[in-house]
């Protein structure tokens, strides 16, 4: 059995690292959690959008119109409609500026309503909106962080199984115990799936010393070593239309035995272009599993490779499980379910150290300031994504800059939440903060509209709902129902 | 911590313990990782780009045990002894591997 000592000092340890990063991982988790299902929210974002897409077919519309409308592009970056997604999510860049949009599977021009969907939980995720690579260390630090705090919860934990079926409600300290050990145990395998593969997708960021003791500096053979059938050019400077990209993809289809699920295309209208093609990812765990490259100019294959080798089949899988591209629709809503426990058990564990401390002795003052930063960080971040959809449905259309406005719509009620929690007495934060991300998932569903009839809206319309009734209910039960707050310090005193 | 029964001194001794094992578990535990990253990209019977993927995920499902083990060592000393150990076992076996060709 584990010592005493060494179970306290894991305990501590667990604390320590859950607090450090807490409400980033927070932010990490709630995003990421919404970013299982990334296709959906765009598409909710964007309802102007309700044609079918062929994929191919869009494929080509994107390239014609970004043909006419880019110029001196390094790179077109293109994802396919999959039958979930039904724009070609692109990122591309024209006279030095970059743009992410969202074209139109029909006309391949930007779809009316600029914005970021899914894309931008996404992106918050794994880069938390700060500049490259500084957010995207800052999220690999707090996946580790994460990684330990799972395994000292773990080794701290006495009655790791006994402790599934307990939970004793209404009991301060001990209920939150409990719902924090049900939330992180009942899907523990999830978590550490999650965070483990999670960590891994920057490694080549966070820990690329075993590709430079193997590699050096030459990194030319490190990328064609990694993604054979790419192809690394420079640009000529001799100018040249593209060839018809209708054939390539043809020919891509025939090779994967599968639609095409990506278009990159370097160079484009430079006579050293190349399109690269890779295969939609629905079809096994693997993320990019083969690759396909063609020159641009002439449509000629240059290059076609299927991976097979041992060690990079694991690697993608390990990456593929993360994506969760693979996943069909009940897997999908278990992941989603599985990021909402790990978020919910991140959440309850920072309540937890505030309440642990609150039993024993009045706050000292770090934590007093804790104790409102849980109030305003952890609301803060969830009101500023339940902003986001609100944004998206009342900015107008033409409004220039519309997609950066969502964003800072979002991040300006993060703000002021987080604000007003540190201000307000946590006993008025709580409540107040829960009624008003409430108030916000039910006007963004009201706005969906509400009568929307499409499965997608409407299904988003009704998670906001619930979301927004969860939220009603738990202020309500707090507030009316349990008038008597728990009285903070020592009150167990009394003999029974 | 996990020396006496009663954890709560908080003199310099215990102040000094926690910081040695936090430089143990945070700066030793990345060169640990790094290190075994290195070398398994040096040494891994395999092609050499899936043995630097491969040695990368081993390296990141060590990192963990690392933080750990530098938390539940007898003494701060220890821990740093065992870091420092194992980083120079690491990182001597990958200089003996040399960058492959």
């Amino acid at each position: 059995m584990i010592r005493e000592g060494a179970r306290q000092s894991m305990a501590w340890l667990h604390g320590w690292t859950g607090l450090l990063l807490g409400h980033i991982l927070f932010v990490m988790c709630l995003a990421g959690t919404l970013s299982v299902f990334k296709p959906e929210i765009s598409r909710w974002m964007r309802p102007e959008v309700s044609a079918p897409a062929d994929p191919a077919g869009a494929i080509v519309a994107a390239t014609t119109w970004l043909s006419a409308n880019t110029k001196g592009a390094t790179g077109w970056y293109l994802s396919a409609p999959d039958g979930r997604s039904n724009t070609v999510e692109a990122t591309y860049d024209s006279d030095g500026a970059y743009f992410s949009r969202a074209l139109d599977p029909v006309r391949g021009a930007p779809v009316a309503r600029d914005t970021l969907g899914g894309e931008f939980f996404y992106r918050l995720h794994f880069e938390l909106q700060i500049p490259y690579p500084w957010g995207r260390l800052l999220a690999s630090l707090a996946a580790m962080l994460m990684l330990v705090a799972i395994v000292t919860g773990i080794i701290a934990h006495k009655r790791f199984f006994k402790d599934i079926f307990t939970f004793r409600p209404a009991k301060g300290q001990r209920s939150w115990l409990d719902g924090h050990n049900a939330l992180g145990v009942l899907s523990l395998p999830f978590h550490i799936m999650i965070t483990f593969t999670g960590l891994l997708t920057l490694a080549s960021l966070s820990l690329p010393w075993g590709m430079t003791a193997a590699y050096g500096e030459d990194l030319v053979t490190l990328y064609s070593d990694m993604t054979p059938g790419a192809v690394s050019r420079a640009a000529s400077g001799t100018k040249a239309p593209l060839a018809p990209i209708a054939p390539m993809l043809a020919q891509a289809e025939r090779y994967f035995d599968a639609p095409v699920g990506r278009a990159y295309i370097f160079n484009p209208g430079d006579a050293a272009a190349v399109v690269t093609l890779y295969p939609v990812e629905q079809r096994a765990i693997g993320y990019l599993p083969a690759e396909m490259s063609f020159d641009g100019a002439t449509g000629k294959l240059l290059k076609a490779w299927t991976e097979d080798r041992a060690g990079m089949r694991t690697y993608q899988t390990v990456y593929g499980l993360h994506m969760a591209h693979f996943a069909p629709l009940l897997t999908r809503w278990l992941y989603f379910l599985g990021g909402a426990m790990l978020t919910l058990a991140i959440a309850s564990g920072m309540l937890l150290w505030i309440v642990k401390r609150r039993e024993r002795a009045p706050l000292s003052i770090g934590n007093k300031v804790l104790e409102r930063l849980n109030v305003g960080g952890l609301m803060g971040a969830a009101i500023g994504m339940a902003a986001f959809p609100i944004a998206n449905r009342l900015l107008p259309l033409a409004m220039a800059g519309r997609a950066e406005a969502e964003v800072s719509v979002a991040l300006w009620s993060a703000a002021a939440a987080l604000l007003a929690g540190l201000v307000l007495p946590p006993a008025i934060g709580w409540p107040l903060l829960m009624g008003v991300l409430a108030l916000c998932c039910a006007l963004a569903a009201l706005l969906g509209p509400i009568w929307a009839s499409d499965m997608v809206l409407a299904t988003g319309n009704a998670m906001l709902l619930a979301t927004a009734m969860a939220l009603a209910m738990l202020v309500w039960w707090r507030q009316v129902r349990r008038k008597p707050a728990p009285a903070p310090a020592r009150r167990r005193k009394a003999p029974a | 911590m996990t020396a006496g029964a009663k954890p709560r001194h908080k003199g310099w001794r215990y102040r000094a313990n926690v910081a040695l094992r936090i430089l143990a578990g945070t700066a030793g535990t990345y060169l640990v990782a790094a290190l075994a990253a290195a070398m398994l990209a040096r040494i891994l019977p395999m092609s050499r780009a899936e043995a630097v993927t491969t040695g990368t995920m081993i390296a990141f499902a060590i990192a963990p045990g690392v933080v750990v083990w530098a938390f539940l060592a007898r003494g701060p000393w220890r821990a740093l002894a065992g870091v420092g150990i194992a980083a120079l076992a690491l990182g001597g076996v990958a200089w003996l591997a040399g960058a492959p060709v």
